[in-house]
């Protein structure tokens, strides 16, 4: 795997004219093909990709900076909404969508002259932990094929593992950037909730969906965020960033106060993951961090929390998915009603049908007060627990999932267990705290990540931590 | 109570606008069992004296100036996505 270099020196290089964006682009498609056998992508956007290289080469012809990802090719997970090719989110019902604008995240990385390359693969509207729910394929696992690269964003992990761009970008709402990024050996970063606008990007979880980067290092991580946040008007959600921005970090081990989240290390937890978590954290604690134990007793809870939080709001956020207007229609329907029923039925998987009946279910009268007014409460318990964890620690660590990547098949006969794949991250989505996995081992062949997460708005400070953290943790 | 019926199902299935086959309820009926059954863990937690979270930001009232703006895509783009279409307008099956 030929490596790029960090974002940054690939900007300068270009802005100075040494190296030309068209061959960063021409380079990117060759990887991308050299690796066709891992189905990491959905659709390739060569002709707008070729076109914006040919002009931000004119630029720095011209005498002009061509911004801080110039040249920068990257890969989009295919929820995001983009120009110069379909944006599918791996579901058949929108199978012939063409988005008629782009999403903010992607604007801004084009404002800063960074060029998509191709659409990443994903579970279908991002429900699963594998792809192995995408209505096209299953992405292949870069270090071992006969496994899933995690999920959802796993065509996004498995693109940055493979070199095929150096960084990507991916949604997270219970560990869809985090988990893949463990099981492809990458960092996935997950901003507080809010930072980075979701215009643009299909809706899943709006109160836990956010956007974030996948890359080879942490300061690139910083760099891709430091472009994306910040409020939008197009996203009423979204929160103000930090002053100083996100690159200019603050750096450090020594003196940090770290807990251990004990009840990560429960019998779940393979022990293969749990040696190299053990080890990263004797790293820590060499490194003079001040590491202690720490117990948030509801955490637990949390993923049934996010099971049904998570599908109320998708069974919402697909209601508009009618076959009236875009997406997949049934022209067999003798009626409008029908018209409904045949283009939903058609077009979603068989993942999005269960998510959009629990949460019909759970929003329903009669059992609304008893699913989801109790998982909402149950969500203020372990925001509290976070709340005091974090008044005595600056940041909380554990594994990102409790085992490498799985086997492709091994899940997919029980949906829960597939659900399951999601226990240790959830809950930083349900607090809308930020959380990031750093490359810390491997067992064999399969990359293993460490999980960092810090208070609301500690972004910086969390960055700058993993940063610390991986330059002690080459391996 | 997480025991769903047949009946359960062709409701939420209709709730959903979901055309189900008899294959896909009897499955769904099953797995969505399966899952209500796990999230019913949340029963016992104690919850006395707490208010339910329903977003993080603390944001209140996010408004804008109610002014016209341009707007990136034009009606003829929101358009070409459309199965079809008819005078500039979505076409649709008789409501009525």
């Amino acid at each position: 795997m030929d490596a790029w270099p960090n974002l940054a020196d690939i900007a300068a290089s270009v802005n100075s004219g040494k190296s030309k964006a068209a061959n960063l682009v021409e380079k990117s498609l060759v990887v991308l093909a050299e690796h066709k056998d891992f189905d990491v992508t959905i659709s390739t956007l060569e002709e707008r990709a070729r076109t914006r290289a040919y002009e931000i080469d004119k630029q720095v012809e011209s005498g002009k900076n061509a911004g801080r990802l110039a040249g920068v090719p990257f890969i989009a997970k295919d929820n995001f909404l983009t120009f110069g090719g379909k944006t599918t989110a791996a579901s058949n019902i929108l199978r012939p969508f063409e988005a008629p604008y782009q999403a903010t995240a992607i604007e801004k990385l084009e404002a800063e002259g960074a060029i998509c390359i191709a659409k990443s693969n994903l579970d279908a509207f991002a429900h699963g932990a594998s792809t192995e729910n995408s209505d096209w394929f299953v992405t292949k696992n870069p270090h071992d094929k006969t496994r899933v690269p995690g999920g959802s964003s796993g065509g996004s992990a498995a693109a940055v593992a493979l070199r095929i761009a150096p960084f990507a970008v991916g949604t997270d709402t219970g560990g869809s950037i985090r988990q893949p990024a463990s099981f492809c050996g990458v960092v996935g970063y997950k901003p507080t909730y809010g930072l980075v606008s979701r215009s643009g990007v299909v809706a899943m979880a709006s109160s836990t969906d956010v956007i974030g980067p996948l890359t080879t290092n942490v300061e690139d991580a910083a760099l891709v965020l430091d472009i994306m946040a910040g409020r939008d008007e197009l996203d009423s959600t979204t929160i103000e960033r930090h002053k100083s921005g996100y690159t200019d970090l603050p750096l450090g081990l020594k003196g940090k106060k770290v807990g251990v989240v004990a009840e990560y290390f429960d019998d779940s937890l393979q022990p293969e993951v749990r040696q190299v978590i053990v080890s990263a954290i004797d790293l820590l604690k060499k490194a003079g961090a001040e590491v202690s134990q720490v117990s948030l007793p509801s955490l637990p809870l949390a993923l049934a929390v996010y099971y049904i939080i998570c599908p109320a709001e998708v069974s919402s956020n697909l209601a508009r998915y009618d076959g009236q207007r875009y997406g997949h229609f049934a022209p067999e329907a003798k009626n409008l009603e029908e018209s409904y029923e045949l283009a939903r039925e058609q077009g979603f998987g068989a993942e999005a049908k269960r998510r959009i009946m629990i949460g019909t279910h759970v929003l329903s009268s009669g059992y609304y007060d008893a699913y989801y007014k109790k998982a909402q409460t149950v969500r203020t318990k372990i925001i509290n627990e976070f709340d005091q964890a974090f008044k005595a620690h600056d940041f909380l660590v554990g594994p990102v999932a409790p085992t490498v990547a799985f086997k492709i098949g091994e899940k997919t006969a029980d949906p829960l267990s597939m659900y399951l794949a999601d226990i240790m991250t959830a809950a930083a989505n349900i607090a809308g705290i930020p959380a990031i996995s750093v490359p810390a081992g491997k067992d064999g062949d399969l990359p293993i990540g460490l999980q960092i997460m810090a208070a609301q708005g500690s972004d910086r400070q969390l960055l700058g931590f993993a940063k610390s953290f991986e330059e002690i943790a080459k391996w | 109570m997480s025991k769903l019926s047949r009946d359960d199902v062709l409701k939420l299935a209709r709730l959903s606008r979901l055309k189900l086959s008899d294959a896909e309820v009897e499955r769904f009926r099953g797995e969505l069992s399966e899952i209500l059954g796990y999230v019913e863990v949340l029963d016992k937690a104690d919850t006395a004296g707490l208010e339910p979270t329903y977003q993080v930001t603390g944001l209140k009232n996010v408004s804008r100036p109610d002014s016209v703006k341009p707007y990136q895509a034009l009606a003829k783009e929101l358009l070409k996505n459309a199965p079809a279409v008819e005078a500039g307008q979505f076409k649709v099956k008789r409501v009525l």
